[in-house]
């Protein structure tokens, strides 16, 4: 085990004990527990319900064993080991081997022999154990117990309740890792159940790592169920694309088609735990794709051949030059941004790019280049298990990067850590985290932050404190400022936590306005000539003014002022000024999309190119602590290329000579480039800025839930009918204010919405919508963005239709 | 008797099985005489309940057990509105690569419902490489008397349990739908 500590506990002082097992003397720290220290020495003791990161609970009885001077055999995997202790397993003992057989046999009495059809078959706990440690013959000739099967605890997550061997993972899991317990085990005996309460499905966000843990084939999701056998498929390590979380996936695949996604371990990221989103959303890797460029003939788009689409592109853009604007999407590779970013600088000479598709600010794009672009790994998911205080400013975990939310829960389990939110919610999530809420209106965070109460200001002076910071600081006006200023004066460490998994990557890589790969400055003369080197240019041929950002780009590209928009991986809904983006897209003379979904860019655009999918390319994601999480193709006879190889092409035929286009080359120079030590910016210093509302108001706070309408989760209805309920909430005071309506009419500066009321611990003066749920686009039916007024109307039920 | 040479004994053994009975088979014209053994491993049949679902539930426990890759199984989920066999799955796409079936009868072994026998057909030869993979349109056994063709709902109130206990004897009035019977045969796109 790697014992990493960045605050100097006293983590190196560990106790030894001295402790036999069949015969043989080892060390082990203490409070370790029999069945580790088996392990230590290769000896695997039968087991079902222990898992390393659940607490022990001892519940199937299978890992029986000898301790010398105890009456009766023991479980392993709930004995802690003391000094001195003789243990003695099936190897050296014939009471525990005959302990486990008879316990194993009973663990089969009602356990129905249908491993040919069931899912679990090839990968099965029960399976390999009866094999290893059963009886061959069973004495049990009675009727086995039969139960209504499958039964669905979720919409996503299937229990077949007559294979259950009651080991309690899944129950211990949603209890202790997700904080959702909505899963327990019911009635006793031969009856005992896993089951839910009758109105509350298990809803968690978490809820397919139970089917992962689960030692039989007791929960089988509604995705994977019947869809293949263990020896069927191929398996490929991956990372999730779905968020900064960085999780390490295994990708199952049958007949060119993804079956299943894993959660693969990795101690220091995501250890063994993945969410629901990252599981089950992939059915759009292969629905609704691309499948050959296309170009616009007489305003009408056709399918074209690659080489006269990459004409047509090469011509349009050659024509702009350095008036194109690039957009990446949050969805790419850090190898893909980095070559946006070097097309922009090299091909066209442009350094309008901005990876943000989303609410940012130029403030933001200061603070980005200051403070986090290039910057090492320093907080990692360890600090924040170590930290004594960790504060989130304008980050929902939960929702936002689950596997941070994992953590904290983690962290606030073991007592060490103490969790402040500035918010205007007191979410379930923060509630799972033990987290406490530090009010803010929705827009006002920064003025909070630079009046924070005495004594958490003194608990982020402590070694080891961590303020996470989400994307959605971009909407505070003088937000990013405080945040880093507060960072500063307490020494704390500062994270940024972007919600796309490729946002972190597009930032190091510099596709944003005024910022080289690295965090290196555009205007810095020494900056520009070890870009320059890299990129085999001279430095005077870089552009050599800050370029065009944000919604500066957009304006832009509507107003004529840029000639052409080269998009890659851009959702036009995601961006807040809905008419803005929709402008920039029809306005401007030329554009060209690199997409693998049909959307409203690849309507508008003048040259379309098909681009690879997560599973039809290989690359790196960096996750929100900069940590690289690189994945191979799993296809590997896919014919898409990935944005990099087609930036490659479109730079050949427009006769400019780019670096490597495949991924290894790529790498090869990015890494060549090195740290970044010198000049990074001036870290921004904007006054906080506040919610202007009137009397019948209220400030609108919003973020993106995990589950929710984005396009990469289309084509999966059972996880879609997890996603939290769609509503407004609000804070009992203001519902009663209203006079506890059913439903409200939200008004926003651009449209209204009718929605159902839900009270939860909002402060006053808020209500909070999701961003972009079915039903619900704050930018889309408000017009509103986060901060902005917007005005409640009681709603009856009769009139609850339209917007 | 004195010794005959080699030659005229050899032809001797020619004479006389002149009139011993023949035990040649004359194909195809005797064919009808000479049926093949009730236990022949002839081609497949995929079986209906006696109310006209279909029995094989798409696990492709058959493919796995094909030692020469034969068989071709993509199961699909039953809905209440399109129902082919009693249970959660059907397959979805059936086929059996003739070419290829060594006829071992280890599909047939596999099966857990007793979808898949095989029958005593044996005139398999064909001209081309394509007709001689069998859809499941081609494997499905006859619709005999009392079978609606699928998709249909379960006989109202059993279970798919009492289908594989064998409780079920014929279709009744209330599984009858307005679906066109060409549907029941299931898409092989």
């Amino acid at each position: 085990m790697t014992m990493t500590s960045n605050n100097g506990s006293d983590l190196a002082a560990v106790e030894m004990v001295s402790v036999t097992v069949d015969g043989v003397t080892i060390e082990v720290p203490r409070g370790t527990l029999a069945i580790r220290a088996a392990e230590l020495l290769g000896v695997e003791i039968p087991r079902f319900c222990d898992h390393p990161l659940l607490d022990p609970v001892a519940a199937c009885r299978a890992c029986l064993i000898e301790v010398e001077g105890m009456p009766k055999p023991q479980p392993a995997c709930a004995q802690v080991v003391s000094d001195g202790m003789h243990i003695r397993t099936q190897v050296s003992s014939p009471v525990a081997r005959e302990a486990q057989e008879g316990v194993l046999e009973f663990l089969l009495l009602n356990h129905p022999l249908d491993c040919p059809v069931c899912d679990k078959g090839g990968e099965c706990p029960l399976q390999n154990q009866a094999m290893s440690v059963g009886r061959p013959q069973t004495r049990f000739d009675g009727e086995k117990r039969v139960f209504d099967k499958p039964i669905n605890v979720s919409a996503e997550i299937l229990l077949d309740r007559e294979r259950c061997v009651s080991c309690a993972r899944c129950t211990r899991f949603a209890d202790q890792i997700a904080g959702d317990p909505m899963l327990e085990l019911l009635e006793r005996g031969a009856k005992q159940q896993v089951g839910t309460a009758a109105d509350q499905p298990f809803d968690s966000y978490f809820s397919g790592n139970t089917v992962q843990i689960c030692p039989v084939g007791a929960l089988t999701s509604a995705a994977y169920r019947f869809r293949a056998r263990p020896f069927d498929l191929v398996s490929v390590p991956t990372t999730c694309e779905h968020c900064a979380s960085g999780c390490s996936l295994r990708t199952d695949y049958r007949r060119d088609t993804v079956t299943r996604r894993l959660a693969w371990a990795d101690p220091e990221v995501n250890e063994e735990w993945n969410c629901d989103k990252g599981r089950f959303a992939f059915p759009y890797l292969r629905e609704g794709r691309i499948t050959s460029p296309m170009i616009r003939e007489a305003g009408e788009l056709r399918p074209a051949s690659w080489p006269e689409a990459l004409d047509a592109a090469a011509r349009g853009l050659a024509a702009a030059g350095s008036s194109t604007g690039v957009l990446v999407g949050g969805r790419s590779t850090v190898e893909d941004a980095y070559a946006y970013a070097r097309f922009a600088r090299v091909a066209l000479g442009s350094d309008n790019i901005d990876f943000r598709v989303r609410e940012s600010s130029s403030e933001e794009a200061a603070f980005l280049a200051a403070v986090i672009a290039g910057t090492p790994v320093t907080t990692t998911y360890e600090s924040l298990e170590q930290a004594p205080i960790v504060m989130t400013v304008a980050l929902e975990p939960e929702d936002e990067s689950p596997i941070v939310f994992l953590r904290l829960r983690k962290a606030a389990r073991s007592g060490r850590t103490r969790i402040v939110n500035v918010g205007a919610v007191a979410t379930k999530g923060l509630t799972k985290v033990r987290g406490e809420l530090l009010a803010a209106l929705p827009g006002a965070e920064a003025q909070v932050l630079q009046m924070l109460p005495a004594d958490i200001r003194r608990a982020l002076g402590q070694p080891g404190a961590v303020i996470l910071v989400g994307e959605r600081i971009a909407s505070v006006v003088g937000g990013p400022s405080a945040v880093a200023a507060l960072a500063t004066e307490t020494g704390a460490s500062l994270a940024w936590v972007p919600r796309r998994a490729g946002e972190r990557g597009a930032l190091d890589a510099g596709a944003l306005a005024g910022l080289l790969p690295g965090g290196r400055q555009l205007v810095d003369p020494s900056a520009r000539k070890q870009v320059a080197a890299a990129w085999g240019i001279d430095a005077s041929e870089l552009p050599t003014g800050v370029g065009f950002a944000g919604e500066n780009l957009l304006a832009a590209a509507r107003d004529g002022v840029l000639g052409a928009l080269v998009s890659g991986g851009v959702e036009l809904g995601d961006y807040p000024d809905h008419a803005l983006a929709a402008a920039a897209f029809t306005g401007v003379g030329f554009l060209v999309s690199l997409e693998h979904h049909h959307s409203a860019i690849t309507e508008q655009a003048d040259v379309v190119f098909p681009v690879a999918v997560v599973t039809e390319k290989s690359g790196t994601f960096l996750d929100w602590e900069g940590r690289p999480r690189p994945f191979g193709q799993v296809f590997r006879d896919s014919l898409y290329e990935s944005d990099a190889r087609v930036l490659g092409m479109i730079a050949t035929t427009m006769e400019r000579r780019l670096g490597p286009s495949d991924v290894a080359g790529i790498r090869r120079e990015h890494a060549g480039l090195g740290l970044w030590e010198g000049f990074r910016g001036q870290v921004p210093d904007r006054v906080p800025g506040f919610t202007m509302m009137g009397e019948h108001q209220f400030a609108l706070a919003s973020w993106r839930a995990l589950i929710d309408a984005g396009v990469m989760q289309e084509g999966e209805p059972f996880l879609a009918a997890t996603a939290r309920q769609v509503g407004v909430w609000m804070s009992a005071r203001t519902a009663a204010s209203l006079d506890h309506p059913s439903q409200v009419r939200v008004i926003g500066p651009g449209g209204s919405i009718v929605l159902p009321v839900q009270v939860a611990e909002v402060i006053d003066k808020v209500v909070v919508l999701p961003m972009n749920s079915p039903g619900c686009s704050i930018y889309r039916d408000l017009g509103a963005r986060v901060g902005d007024a917007v005005g409640l109307v009681t709603v009856k039920r009769h009139e609850g239709e339209g917007s | 008797m004195a010794e005959l040479p080699q030659a005229a004994r050899g032809f001797g053994v020619t004479f006389f099985t002149m009139f011993k009975k023949v035990v040649t088979e004359q194909y195809p014209e005797d064919r009808d005489k000479y049926p093949p053994k009730p236990r022949f491993h002839g081609r497949h049949q995929l079986n209906r309940w006696a109310d006209g679902l279909e029995k094989c539930i798409g696990c492709e426990l058959c493919a796995w057990a094909c030692p020469a890759d034969a068989i071709f199984v993509e199961g699909a989920s039953n809905s209440e509105e399109e129902r082919f066999s009693p249970g959660e799955r059907y397959g979805r796409v059936y086929q059996i690569n003739y070419l290829r079936c060594i006829f071992c009868g280890l599909c047939i072994e596999a099966c857990p419902t007793r979808a898949l026998t095989m029958t005593n057909d044996y005139e398999l030869a064909d001209s081309s490489r394509a007709s001689l993979i069998y859809e499941k349109v081609d494997l499905l056994g006859p619709m005999l008397p009392g079978m609606l063709p699928a998709p249909h709902p379960m006989v109202p109130g059993l279970t798919d349990s009492d289908y594989y206990a064998g409780k079920v004897k014929g279709s009744v009035p209330e599984q009858a739908n307005d679906r066109p019977a060409a549907g029941g045969l299931g898409a092989t796109s």
